[in-house]
């Protein structure tokens, strides 16, 4: 199986909602102080599902990641965690995208890597939620695809899909080579070990520009947009709590459900 | 050439009538055709579904487009992808809309790549600006923790909305409308998929999107034995038990409980938030209630920023006496 992971670094969204800033002037995200960027989680869920079908039958997991600044201990986790090679697409050029332009540098970068049997990307990322990368890969590579996967099994040369839908899950089959995106659904991602850890230390990432995948700079980051972004903006919280007092957390209780009552909420 | 012109809803059945999804739609679509001074059409793909044609129409349509073929009773990407190609094409409406649901999650980004142009997925509103007549689509972003307004500038304009953030109209019967058959002309073998099964999600006692009451529980809960606690509350309350990602995760409860931005959306008019912080994740799928009630022992939790009601307390404690208190109350 030769499999590829699309991942990216992100502002870690377990940083507490608080420590959330934006600069609405530059319609931008302020990175946190402090806060280390993380690994997508939902792009970790395609790692692990690539890694379990690695387990199972063996090959070649190669993780591909777009961005600028992208520090290697954080990018490197897909390495450390059992994926075999890591390449970046790094470069100003490819900054300030949407799902568009990001889709359209991977797509062409997965055609440079030219064999894979399968494609995996997170159901969306953390930090636009957008969800299109995915779909949008297949998309211009005409590959076919299944969102949202819980379990993967190969059989015959065609994958076995058990996909998450809104009444349940269906089983679904497809020819390969396909693009499949995961999310929780697919199983905690497995921590990388001290030996992955060495030897991810040990591998260089390999860097690609835009030349390097024949893309125009036209094509890509924040001018390959389709779409435009008017406005970036913290919704307002009301934030009047009414905190309800009592001697013990028993009393409090009581009284929270006379309140409920007397303001005919229950 | 023709003119991009007019919205298009994408419509989804559920149980022999339109989804409730299908009918917001139409109640934003409506709204948003008016707005533009254009016409309203729906698009009906499946199989043995023409005769929500004028269900569509009584929610709002002037027109239906109705793809029936037996070979679409499955929802599979390279079908319907194929479809809408032809649909959009003959149609050609300047803004389509889908629901944020697991097939226009799925369709919306593909036919968007297909066409050329651009998607906004989980909007929270739409509104036509009053001067570019451009398609304003607002959507959570960075997990709830901000919002977007985004613009496409291609055609047609595509987003999908969230479930219960648009209004559905009352249906009038008598409106009249136009039904448009399309013919899917679908090629067996260009469907690179094949459902072999589908299984539903077993729901015990009231669906989570149907209560009017939520009890939902986060990581603090700790065991499934907790959940047990909640869904006793539930009972009584006849409500629905929720979660946040974390119980879902190591199995206290089903899959099918998480309430979030990757889970499902409610509106009760009562949410109770057991031992969960209120991270926007999870707030994206619960904010829409009408008061949300809190039990947390940290008082700096997230959670009491959106509540109207607190404990801080153990939850373990507090519970069983607000659960007493209350079976007492509703007796009396």
């Amino acid at each position: 199986m030769n499999m590829i992971v699309c991942i990216k670094q992100v502002i870690d969204p377990e940083a507490p909602p608080a420590s959330f800033k934006i600069d609405s002037a530059g319609n931008k995200v302020v990175p946190p102080q402090g806060v280390s960027p993380v690994i997508d989680p939902y792009a970790e869920y395609g790692v692990e599902a690539a890694l379990k079908l690695k387990d199972a039958l063996g090959g070649k997991i190669t993780a591909i990641s777009l961005g600028t600044n992208q520090l290697r201990d954080i990018v490197k986790k897909p390495l450390a965690m059992g994926a075999d090679e890591l390449i970046l697409l790094e470069d100003e050029a490819f900054d300030g995208g949407d799902s568009w332009s990001t889709a359209y540098a991977l797509a062409m970068a997965i055609k440079k890597i030219g064999e894979y049997d399968i494609i995996f990307c997170g159901r969306e990322a953390s930090d636009w939620n957008a969800g299109q990368v995915g779909s949008g890969i297949a998309e211009i590579l005409e590959l076919p695809s299944i969102t949202l996967a819980k379990k993967i099994d190969i059989t015959d040369g065609k994958a076995k899909v058990e996909r998450v839908t809104d009444e349940g899950y269906e089983v679904i089959e497809i020819s390969l080579p396909c693009l499949i995106t995961v999310s929780n659904e697919i199983g905690e991602p497995r921590y990388p070990t001290i030996k992955g850890i060495m030897a991810a230390k040990k591998k260089e990432a390999t860097v690609w520009k835009p030349a390097d995948i024949g893309v125009e700079p036209s094509q890509i980051g924040a001018a390959g947009r389709h779409t435009k972004l008017l406005k970036l903006f913290q919704p307002v919280r009301e934030g009047k709590c009414e905190i309800i007092e009592g001697e013990s957390p028993e009393e409090a209780a009581a009284n929270l459900a006379l309140k409920l009552r007397e303001a005919k909420i229950l | 050439m023709a003119e991009y012109k007019g919205v298009m809803i994408f419509g989804e059945a559920a149980e022999g009538k339109l989804a409730t999804i299908t009918t917001e739609l139409l109640g934003c679509g409506r709204k948003l055709a008016d707005d533009l001074g254009q016409e309203l059409s729906a698009v009906l793909v499946g199989s043995g579904i023409g005769n929500l044609a004028q269900e569509a129409i009584a929610f709002g349509a002037d027109k239906v487009y109705v793809v029936d073929d037996p070979l679409l009773k499955d929802y599979q990407t390279d079908a319907y992808l194929s479809v809408m190609e032809k649909v959009v094409g003959q149609a050609m409406p300047q803004v389509l809309l889908m629901g944020q649901t697991s097939i226009g999650r799925d369709l919306a980004p593909k036919l968007a790549f297909r066409l050329k142009t651009a998607a906004s997925l989980g909007c929270l509103e739409l509104a036509i600006d009053p001067q570019s007549k451009r398609l304003l689509q607002t959507k959570p972003v960075y997990g709830g923790n901000a919002q977007v307004v985004f613009v496409t500038e291609s055609f047609p304009q595509i987003a999908t909305v969230r479930a219960k953030a648009m209004a559905p109209l009352e249906p009038d019967q008598s409106r009249k409308g136009e039904v448009i058959k399309i013919d899917a002309a679908l090629e067996p073998s260009a469907i690179r998929t094949k459902v072999l099964e589908k299984i539903p999600e077993e729901v015990e006692g009231i669906k989570l999107e149907d209560a009017e009451v939520v009890i939902s529980g986060g990581r603090g809960i700790g065991s499934a034995e907790g959940f047990a606690q909640l869904e006793e509350l539930a009972k009584m309350l006849k409500g629905a038990v929720g979660a946040t990602r974390p119980p879902c995760d190591n199995g206290w409860v089903p899959a099918g409980a998480q309430i979030g931005l990757t889970g499902k959306i409610v509106t009760p008019d009562l949410y109770i938030a057991v031992a969960l912080s209120g991270s926007s994740q999870h707030m994206s799928g619960c904010s829409g209630a009408k008061a949300i009630v809190a039990i947390n022992k940290d008082p700096e939790a997230n959670i009491f920023r959106e509540a109207r009601f607190g404990i801080v307390g153990d939850w373990k404690k507090a519970l069983p006496a607000f659960t007493e208190k209350l079976k007492e109350l509703l007796a009396g």
